[in-house]
């Protein structure tokens, strides 16, 4: 071989070519490379060290102290939240130190300012620690991101089943198109849309019905429901015809062996689809600005305006104060965990499963 | 042995009774969440469509070409709406986005696919399509706190200061700051980076190995194959990846909003800050002034959704024509 190109008149040029853009496109991955490490190591180092006890077991605390904060921190714009009834931490101390936050941190609304023991908890709190943790973020997040999987996961697996069982028909076509449209569509469009259908819509009362952990839900079902039903489609072309031959052959009609043959032979692919789903919505931001809102204080109602960990991770990033930044590496931290754990084991669970796509 | 043929025999019977009338419900249920999938984009664009209806009737196509944004209505200042600050600023930064990451990313996919030790493969695959799905928030934290400063220090101050008076795009009297259309262009083109590599990378894995056998036979070498033989056959691919990739960097919301600066005029400088049609909505949907001003962000939406959605359905066109097999000769 090398004899013969050898002889070639320019091969020596040629060659020098071929070691030149291998050379290139060798850097070209390596250039790419440096960014990507550099943010997961900003992001283990900065945000894992900014992890402890407290971060998990708080909610937000004030940076400054409650007077200067009152006339200096405009909080993002939550209304004070009531603390629910039924919350467990209500009884707690922690309870009352909501309660303070929720007075200090939020817009002040005219009338609902100042309850009477709002100056001395926080006067307490910024005597006992003046970083506070996330837990208003994590509840919500968990909150809104189920109940967005609980509404997407029967809507995106009966899609896909259709999809697989009866693959060739326009309706099938269009589904599938309507799915590269849904999971191609910047995800503000999907914030404004639930901002307009629910948000703005006027509820029984005349007035519009408000952010709330449901609009948010809604959006991010949205973004679920793509990724469910390409997920189920594919899992579901994977069960060999022999499955569904037996069963028919033991005189199973279509739907009776789709529900009792393939898809139990598929629910680990199916069960992928529905994490993989979640870890989307999980890390999406700019729909939740336009539905949830936000929140300083622990909220377990989906009918308020609640936290989440993507909202807190922007928020906190712009803010001027260190300790917020803090947070805001934090929660961008546990974010990334959270992604590269699905991730990883969707990637081991489905090894085999998917070897050679 | 006619006890269990007896058993079998009404088992079956007993499903077939209790399944005769089954796979019409069935269909019809399955039928109904698939027709729900088609509704939810039928929503999205209903929903802007109409709720954009007084921006298009008060503004036009003029509202397209109008630089005048301005949101709050005073005595000296009426209420203005035209949307080209947003689309300069989005046009500006995914090109910016796409300048830079197009080539590498097109460089990181051919070496996955051919010139990768296949023990490395699979890890530096796994890692790509791992930092596409990390959410967008996280690599606005870290062009905020990390790259930002950075940026400022070592690549915006210098180069304004030497460049700024011969090329007025460089310039700028607000480089301190560190937000603009180029940090937001960059930071965009490490998002979309992943999104095009995978996508290079499938794409040339689907090239067929007689295209590589043939010109190796010829005497090429290894970048000839590469050049001459594999990327032609699969360009189509690679340009709907590109396009999935502007199309990403387009609609992308978090990064931008929080590099870009978010200050709604067309920018004469690369270093000042200015804003994007998904920032621009970001930040003041929520707070409009007025249903005009809620109208006009959402046709801006509408727009961007238009825009996006036409972008995919070329992208996927193109990749799913190098997918459909070898039809190559034509190409080649």
């Amino acid at each position: 071989m090398s004899l013969k190109t050898s002889t070639l008149p320019n091969y020596t040029s040629r060659k020098l070519v071929d070691r030149l853009m291998r050379g290139c496109v060798f850097i070209a991955t390596g250039l790419a490379i440096v960014p990507l490490l550099l943010i997961i190591g900003y992001v283990v180092i900065i945000g894992g060290g900014a992890l402890n006890w407290q971060f998990f077991t708080d909610v937000y605390q004030p940076p400054m102290t409650a007077e200067t904060m009152d006339s200096m921190f405009g909080a993002p714009g939550a209304e004070p939240g009531a603390i629910d009834p039924n919350d467990p931490f209500a009884n707690l101390d922690l309870g009352a130190l909501t309660g303070g936050t929720a007075d200090a941190g939020a817009t002040p609304v005219p009338g609902q300012e100042g309850a009477p023991t709002a100056e001395e908890k926080g006067a307490d709190i910024l005597e006992a620690e003046a970083r506070g943790g996330v837990l208003h973020a994590i509840v919500g997040t968990l909150l809104v991101t189920s109940l967005a999987v609980l509404i997407a996961m029967p809507i995106g697996i009966l899609a896909g089943v259709f999809l697989s069982e009866y693959p060739a028909n326009p309706v099938a076509t269009t589904v599938r198109f309507a799915c590269d449209v849904l999971s191609g569509a910047p995800s503000i469009i999907v914030g404004v849309t639930a901002y307009i259908l629910i948000v703005n819509a006027q509820g029984a009362d005349g007035r519009p019905l408000g952010f709330s952990g449901i609009a948010g839900a809604i959006a991010l079902t949205f973004l679920m429901v793509p990724t469910i039903t390409r997920t189920t489609e594919e899992v579901l072309k994977l069960v060999p015809e022999a499955t569904r031959e037996a069963a028919l052959a033991m005189g199973a009609t279509t739907w009776y062996s789709t529900f009792t043959a393939v898809v139990p032979a598929a629910l680990s692919g199916i069960v992928t689809g529905v994490m993989l789903a979640f870890a989307r919505g999980a890390g999406e931001t700019a729909p939740l600005i336009m539905t949830v809102l936000g929140s300083n204080v622990l909220v377990t109602s989906l009918f308020q305006p609640i936290s989440a960990l993507p909202l807190i991770t922007y928020r906190y990033t712009e803010s001027p104060f260190p300790s917020e930044n803090t947070l805001a590496w934090g929660s961008a931290f546990v974010l990334m965990m959270l992604v590269l754990f699905v991730n990883i084991a969707v990637r081991i669970a489905t090894r085999n499963r998917l070897k050679g796509r | 042995m006619a006890q269990a043929e007896a058993t079998g025999e009404t088992f079956s019977e007993r499903i077939a009774r209790r399944t005769r009338h089954g796979d019409g419900i069935f269909w019809g249920i399955t039928l109904f969440f698939a027709l729900v999938v088609i509704a939810l984009v039928f929503a999205i664009g209903f929903v802007t469509w109409s709720d954009s209806e007084q921006a298009r009737r008060e503004f036009g196509l003029g509202f397209f070409t109008s630089g005048d944004w301005n949101p709050v209505e005073t005595e000296v200042n009426p209420a203005s709406f035209g949307a080209l600050p947003a689309i300069v600023g989005t046009l500006v930064s995914s090109a910016i986005a796409l300048l830079l990451a197009a080539p590498v990313a097109i460089g990181i996919g051919i070496f996955l696919a051919e010139l990768c030790p296949p023990a490395l493969r699979t890890p530096l695959s796994f890692m790509v399509e791992l930092l596409a799905a990390i959410p967008s928030v996280i690599y606005g934290v870290w062009g905020v706190m990390v790259f930002a400063p950075f940026f400022t220090e070592t690549i915006a101050m210098p180069l304004s200061d030497t460049l700024g008076d011969t090329i007025p795009w460089l310039s700028g009297d607000q480089v301190a700051s560190g937000r603009g259309l180029l940090i937001a262009g960059i930071i965009l083109s490490i998002m979309i980076l992943p999104t095009i590599a995978a996508i290079t990378r499938d794409v040339l894995m689907l090239v067929p190995n007689t295209q590589r056998e043939a010109l190796l036979a010829l005497g090429a070498t290894k970048w000839e194959v590469i050049w001459l033989a594999v990327v032609p056959y699969a360009r189509a691919g690679i340009i709907g990846g590109v396009m999935l990739g502007l199309g990403r960097a387009l609609g992308e919301t978090m990064a931008a909003t929080m590099l870009v600066g978010n200050r709604p005029q067309v920018p004469t400088s690369l270093f000042e800050p200015a804003t994007t049609a998904a920032s621009l909505v970001a930040s003041e949907l929520t707070n409009a002034q007025s249903l005009q001003h809620e109208s006009a962000l959402v046709l801006i939406a509408l727009a961007l959704f238009a825009i996006t959605l036409m972008l995919n359905l070329a992208a996927r066109l193109l990749i799913w024509y190098v997918n459909r097999g070898p039809v190559g000769s034509a190409r080649a």
